[in-house]
């Protein structure tokens, strides 16, 4: 299983959930777990590119992927990713609980609607539950973000990185 | 040039390390710790016939299976936190329970085992013979007693208050028009996406006990630890990391697990860990709102307000660990805005065979704003008079503060107003919410609400000028999202003429910290915001005194500015708080740093010891912040909706909000509270209920049932401000924390009922029951 661009050994325990995997076995505790039944939306990372919810996945599915966590965004030192940026200038985090599930969504998002209309940014966080913000910032993040992922700057582009992150 | 911070839409200094998912919550520390699991009670009452632990300590892998026997504080009730004298018939749980179960998710035993899977593995091995006893559910239910809850509580009835301003019999008795009314409250549960977390870890050799805690309050924790296992205070260090949201019951003393990790990591002399699972968070964390409410309203035929009597009921679960502060602050906060000349307010606080409750964001509020507001607007109705008309008429004036409403607050003291322009907030309300919608089916609500926040006793600050000039600063309180890493460098780095980003916080360690009271009540920025104003500006009072020393000037004549400390008025002649720093601590030794300049030789010569007498080492001071009284806050929230008259589906079409903190610290993190605030109120009146049945089951207990709002139920809202400081703290500040959530219930209620012409007096609504209340009228 490849995560954040590194190769790790198959997991051993085949009943380890994906997020239990990510976070006790490879100590990538950016990924949250808020409900472990899918509803909450805190775990999402990309597999292949695509947000999924890893509380809702078998570690051992995810052999032959490749995994992006929040922790692969961007690299330690490097600028935050454009999503990352526009939630600091936003406001979109409060307790910081459900944000790298939210980023996760939006960078899926972005990817696929590089200008989403008002309501594609609605679905596209729509399956993320967030107790602090009331969502009126995270929307607004989530346009902040299109507008800073439109600028080409490749300080950017952190190592690693899955697909769909800062594609321009 | 000067800087100020305060008052800044100054970003976040938290958010870097949250949002490369650097964060640091409890169950993020690992660390080679032993996993947990607690096993809880299926059932609401029952009695204890059995446990068998055998099997599940003899499966490989378990280390320690725990019962109430096994433990040396077995048989200990744990305390009431708030005691009070009509709290006649008190009652708290034990850590493990062993005889009687009285709510479903009350804790039975606990396993500690290599890993987490193997913990609930053993725990299905556990055989604990129940015999079940006859379950009370509702608030009616209880006070009907048709059974009891505790075998030694009469009538369920924990507590019972009367309290009256004026004369009320007599004043109703005189009253033009009278009116009665029902109103129903259901319980409600915060929900932070983080449910609660422990991880501890035992030091033989110093004799340490370090406990990691999502809690909203980590100094009486260590206080509590302390006390239970009998260690110096000073061996016990308690630390809230981040924590994913508190919203109120994460402050509790104690849920089992906060003396069963830690007495563990003790017994076995190895670091413990426990991680509560969603479906556990829904029965074993505190829950509030459950309250019945029957009122009398005496008014004249302008509408004004002459008499009211309260009589109510709160569901106070199976135990009473909190006091009876829920009822006392619902029954102070009832008259809100208003002027009520003749107020008389009972409250009985009954067990239930249900989860403990504890303030969640709002605190009684919500029900006490829900009583007034729907009163009002059912003399508007009867009447025939608008709805905002009718609380023109009746408001509290701006020049009649300090406005003492003569019932008891939750501090000890009686409620007194201490300043506020409530007129101002309701015109404000109604011009931004403007014109109504057009189209069937839309109504429009509106809601006003005080809030006594920034209560007591005090906090405290320590804030220290490092050699280096950068700051470091320290409060007791923790934060589960409120910037208060942000706002406490504001008010410090203005204080001290620095950069915020040359300001570091800590918060909720009792390591950096170890005094103060906790994070609830919307008084963090009123308490420990004013305590490091205090502290910070001890730390710049004596640079000042250090710098006129060096510079042969007077103290008064210098300013802290851009890092340095200079002479008014002549920017070339100052030193660099740095250089103060190290001034401060006169050194026989340096360091490295620049501290050579304080070396015997090095320093300026002048009379007297190196240290001036009275004066202490270092440039730093530590301040407490102990509020006279409750600062009030206030606000309107106005609305306009739309109730799909088939599907009863809530569109809310604007939402309007004006609010009075005082002076605002940093108005972008206030907005983030409204924001917040007002989704979980919506949350609250329209999609959140937790189900109990008849057996005292909640049928909920998922994120797939219990109904918390996305993005796609949360409408855009506009906020507006006025601010009338508060004269009872320096910074004039209030709180702002649970404003946004207390009259959402009333203001949707207001605008469903004038939608569909359905009186609305429970909360929560949802579309079921509102076709049910359709469908009972026609």
């Amino acid at each position: 299983m490849k995560v954040n661009g590194a190769n790790h050994p198959a997991p051993v325990d085949p009943r380890r959930l994906l997020s239990d995997h990510l976070r006790h076995d490879l100590g990538l505790t950016g990924t949250h777990v808020g409900c472990e039944h899918g509803v909450c939306g805190c775990c999402t990372v990309l597999l292949d590119g695509a947000p999924v919810r890893s509380c809702l996945m078998l570690a051992v599915q995810a052999e032959g992927h490749e995994v992006t966590t929040i922790e692969g965004l961007a690299a330690d030192g490097a600028p935050l990713h454009p999503v990352q940026q526009a939630f600091h200038e936003c406001h979109a985090l409060q307790c910081g609980f459900c944000t790298p599930g939210f980023v996760m969504s939006v960078v899926g998002l972005l990817a696929q609607h590089p200008s989403p209309t008002p309501q594609q940014v609605d679905e596209g966080i729509a399956g993320n539950l967030c107790r602090c913000t009331g969502y009126a910032s995270i929307r607004r993040a989530v346009s902040r973000a299109a507008e800073l992922s439109a600028i080409p700057s490749p300080a950017l582009a952190g190592e690693g990185e899955g697909e769909g992150g800062t594609e321009q | 040039m000067t800087t100020r911070w305060f008052g800044k839409r100054v970003q976040r200094v938290e958010d870097d390390r949250l949002l490369r998912g650097h964060g640091r919550f409890t169950d993020d520390i690992d660390e080679g710790a032993l996993e947990s699991y607690l096993i809880r009670s299926p059932f609401a009452h029952a009695r204890i016939r059995s446990i068998d632990v055998s099997a599940a300590r003899a499966m490989p892998g378990v280390v320690a299976v725990y019962t109430a026997a096994d433990l040396p504080f077995g048989q200990t009730d744990l305390p009431i936190l708030i005691p009070h004298p009509n709290l006649t018939h008190g009652r708290t749980q034990r850590c493990l329970a062993s005889e009687v179960v009285r709510y479903v998710g009350e804790a039975v035993a606990f396993i500690v085992s290599e890993s987490r899977t193997v913990a609930e593995d053993a725990a299905e091995l556990v055989e604990v013979e129940y015999e079940q006893l006859p379950v009370v559910i509702t608030p009616e239910a209880a006070a009907r007693a048709d059974h009891l809850v505790h075998d030694d509580v009469p009538g369920n009835v924990a507590a019972e208050m009367i309290q009256e301003v004026g004369t009320v019999q007599a004043a109703l008795a005189a009253s033009p028009r009278r009116k009665r009314l029902h109103f129903r409250f259901e319980r409600g549960a915060a929900s932070p996406l983080e449910a609660r977390a422990v991880w501890a870890r035992w030091s033989t050799s110093e004799k340490k006990l370090t406990v990691y805690d999502s809690t909203q309050s980590p100094t009486s924790i260590r206080g509590g630890l302390a006390v239970l296992f009998g260690l110096p205070e000073s061996s016990v260090e308690v630390i809230a990391p981040d924590v994913g949201g508190g919203f109120g019951p994460k402050i509790m003393l104690f849920y089992s697990d906060e003396l069963l990790v830690p007495y563990a990591a003790m017994h076995l002399n190895r670091p413990v860990k426990w991680t509560e699972d969603r479906q556990e968070h829904f029965t074993a964390v505190n829950q509030e709102r459950g309250q019945v409410h029957e009122v009398e309203v005496g008014y004249d035929d302008e509408g004004k307000l002459l008499a009211l009597d309260v009589d109510f009921i709160h569901d106070a679960g199976a135990y009473t660990p909190y006091g009876i502060i829920l009822p006392i602050i619902t029954a102070a906060q009832v008259p809100g805005p208003y002027r009520v000349p003749n107020y008389r307010v009972r409250f009985r606080d009954v067990y239930t065979n249900a989860t403990p409750t504890s303030p969640y964001r709002g605190a009684g509020r919500p029900h006490a704003c829900f009583v007034m507001e729907r009163t009002l607007d059912a003399i508007a109705a009867e009447l025939r008079l608008d709805r905002a008309e009718v609380r023109r008429r009746n408001l509290i004036q701006p020049d009649q503060f300090p406005y003492v409403l003569g019932v008891a607050w939750q501090d000890g003291n009686t409620a007194i107003y201490d300043s506020g322009n409530y007129p101002a907030l309701l015109e404000k309300a109604l011009a931004n919410l403007g014109p109504r919608p057009p189209g069937d089916h839309v109504g429009m609500g509106l809601g006003m609400y005080v809030e006594g926040t920034g209560v007591g006793p005090y906090e405290g600050a320590h804030v220290q000028v490092l050699v280096s000039g950068k700051v470091v600063a320290a409060t007791g309180i923790p934060s589960q999202g409120q910037a208060h890493a942000t706002v406490w460098a504001q008010i410090v780095a203005d204080e001290l003429g620095v950069d915020v980003a040359d300001v570091q916080v800590t918060g909720g360690d009792t390591r950096r910290f170890p005094w103060g009271v906790g994070t609830f009540a919307s008084r963090g920025a009123v308490t420990a915001g004013n305590a490091m104003h205090l502290a910070a500006g001890m730390v710049a009072d004596k640079a000042r005194r250090i710098a006129a020393d060096h510079l042969e000037v007077d103290p008064v004549d210098l300013e802290l500015v851009g890092g340095q400390v200079r002479v008014k008025g002549s920017p070339d002649r100052g030193i660099p708080l740095a250089a103060v720093s190290i001034l401060a601590n006169p050194v026989r030794y340096a360091f490295g740093g620049g501290t050579e300049a304080a070396t015997q030789f090095s320093a300026k010569t002048r009379p007297g010891p190196p240290l001036h007498e009275g004066e202490q080492p270092g440039l730093e001071a530590t301040g407490y912040y102990s509020p006279p009284g409750s600062t009030w806050a206030a606000g309107c929230h106005a609305a306009y909706v739309r109730v799909d008259p088939k599907t009863f589906r809530l569109e809310i079409l604007k939402y309007v909000v004006v609010h009075d903190c005082g002076r605002v610290i940093n108005p972008m993190v206030v907005q983030g509270q409204i924001e917040g605030g007002v989704a979980q109120g919506i949350g609250g009146a329209f999609y959140e209920r937790l189900h109990y049945d008849s057996e005292g089951q909640l049928r909920n207990a998922s994120f797939m049932e219990f109904l918390m709002p996305y993005c796609t139920e949360v409408p855009a809202i506009e906020i507006d401000h006025i601010e009338t400081p508060s004269p009872l703290n320096p910074l004039g500040i209030k709180g702002a924390g649970e404003a946004g959530v207390i009259p959402v219930g009333a203001v949707i209620s207001s605008a469903v009922e004038e939608a569909l012409g359905v009186p609305i007096t429970e909360m929560p609504l949802s579309p079921l029951k509102l076709f049910e209340l359709v469908k009972t009228q026609s």
